[in-house]
């Protein structure tokens, strides 16, 4: 009888299973690039209500990640990547992710609203709502535009945190937001060339299986082309600066002539060289997204000694 | 003869449960100080009084055409 209630009970979840479905890695990005955002408006925000506000975005961040794994345990079960999810592993119950995940978005979409403004809780809510319904539920399995339309939700944060500063939307949060926006389809892409995925057997339509790696290679280059005017044109906004100006166009002609090499390779090449230039291309653009919002932060911190911006 | 079974489970709830612990200390110790941050942001502590639903005295000016606020 010990036996059959330990087999029964052995599977119970730990905090740290708890903590995994939120995506904690994923987390960090978000974090990183809504403070930016915050820090970079215009209007000052006392330290704790800034404190607060990230803590807000990021716990919505981690709902809406604990919600996707809710929604996708079925394919996560069968992708060698993602089988040792915390669901899919059988640690933590499908309802208690979906439970976590429900309140979890309404406690930091509250909360977001009574520390700062409503537009910034709804700009959450709306993140939120982008990711678990609009990607995980309808685009991840329909189209292989799928992680194009889907990076909006990341592409969210700095916007949020602006919005918490200032109340409102304004160009330079529209560019931060199309910068992440636009970095993700190359980003994404050149990892999904090297990555021997199951993303087939799951049933999920990923471009490089759909329509093949050439014409992803040219998606990347086309994306790329489109992401700089975007990168540089923040420079000549009240966010930007020499500093970022001078980062932007290293940043973009490094991340250019990856994505160049990348696109004028066949498979044969590819295969030769194990994927070399699709995994240095991946590895730049972390670089560059990383770097751009720091040119941001780094204008904003030199502002007060008249150093910052034009 | 007491039954005294140390099992690995009885670890992980309790690590649970203080990790809820320590989770909901943070979250009383996050609403106190949001408090004590937004009443001081108001600069002038009295006009916390307004957000209550009662009608204080205290806040209604003597003099002028106050009259009309204190009979609502």
């Amino acid at each position: 009888m010990t036996d059959v209630s330990l087999e029964q009970t052995s599977h119970e979840a730990g905090m740290g299973d708890y903590f995994a479905l939120l995506k904690p890695r994923v987390m960090s990005l978000v974090v990183f690039t809504a403070l930016v955002g915050l820090v970079v408006a215009p209007v000052p925000v006392h330290p704790f209500i800034a404190f607060v506000a990230i803590l807000c975005i990021a716990v919505g961040a981690g709902a809406s990640g604990a919600l996707n794994m809710w929604w996708d345990a079925d394919i996560d079960r069968i992708m060698r990547r993602t089988a040792k999810r915390p669901i899919p592993s059988g640690k933590v119950q499908p309802g208690e992710a979906l439970g976590l995940g429900l309140t979890l978005s309404a406690f930091s979409v509250i909360l977001l609203a009574l520390a700062t403004n409503f537009l910034a809780a709804g700009l959450l809510a709306f993140t939120i709502f982008f990711y678990a319904v609009i990607y995980s539920m309808w685009l991840k399995r329909s189209t292989p535009q799928n992680i194009v339309i889907g990076g909006a939700a990341g592409a969210f944060p700095p916007m949020i945190g602006w919005a918490v500063a200032t109340g409102g939307v304004s160009l330079e949060s529209i560019l931060m937001f199309a910068l992440i926006f636009m970095w993700t389809p190359p980003h994404f892409w050149a990892l999904a060339i090297f990555v021997k995925s199951d993303y087939g057997n799951a049933g999920v339509p990923m471009l490089t299986e759909t329509h093949g790696r050439r014409v992803t290679r040219n998606h990347i280059m086309g994306y790329m082309i489109a992401l700089m005017p975007v990168a540089i044109g923040i420079a000549f906004t009240s966010i930007g600066g020499p500093i970022y100006l001078a980062t932007a166009v290293v940043l973009n002609l490094w991340f250019l002539k990856a994505c160049v090499r990348v696109w004028r390779r066949d498979e044969t090449q590819a295969e030769a060289d194990n994927f070399a230039a699709e995994k240095a291309a991946f590895k730049v653009s972390l670089y560059y997204l990383f770097l751009h919002f720091s040119a941001l932060l780094a204008e904003a911190a030199l502002r007060p000694w008249g150093l910052g911006g034009w | 003869m007491s039954i005294k079974v140390e099992h690995e489970l009885h670890q992980r709830r309790k690590g649970r449960n203080m990790g809820l612990l320590g989770l909901l200390l943070a979250f009383v110790a996050l609403v106190f100080l949001l408090t004590v941050v937004k009443v001081q942001e108001l600069g002038d502590a009295s006009k916390f009084q307004g957000y209550d639903h009662v009608v204080q005295p205290a806040l209604v000016p003597l003099e002028g055409e106050a009259g009309a606020v204190a009979t609502e």
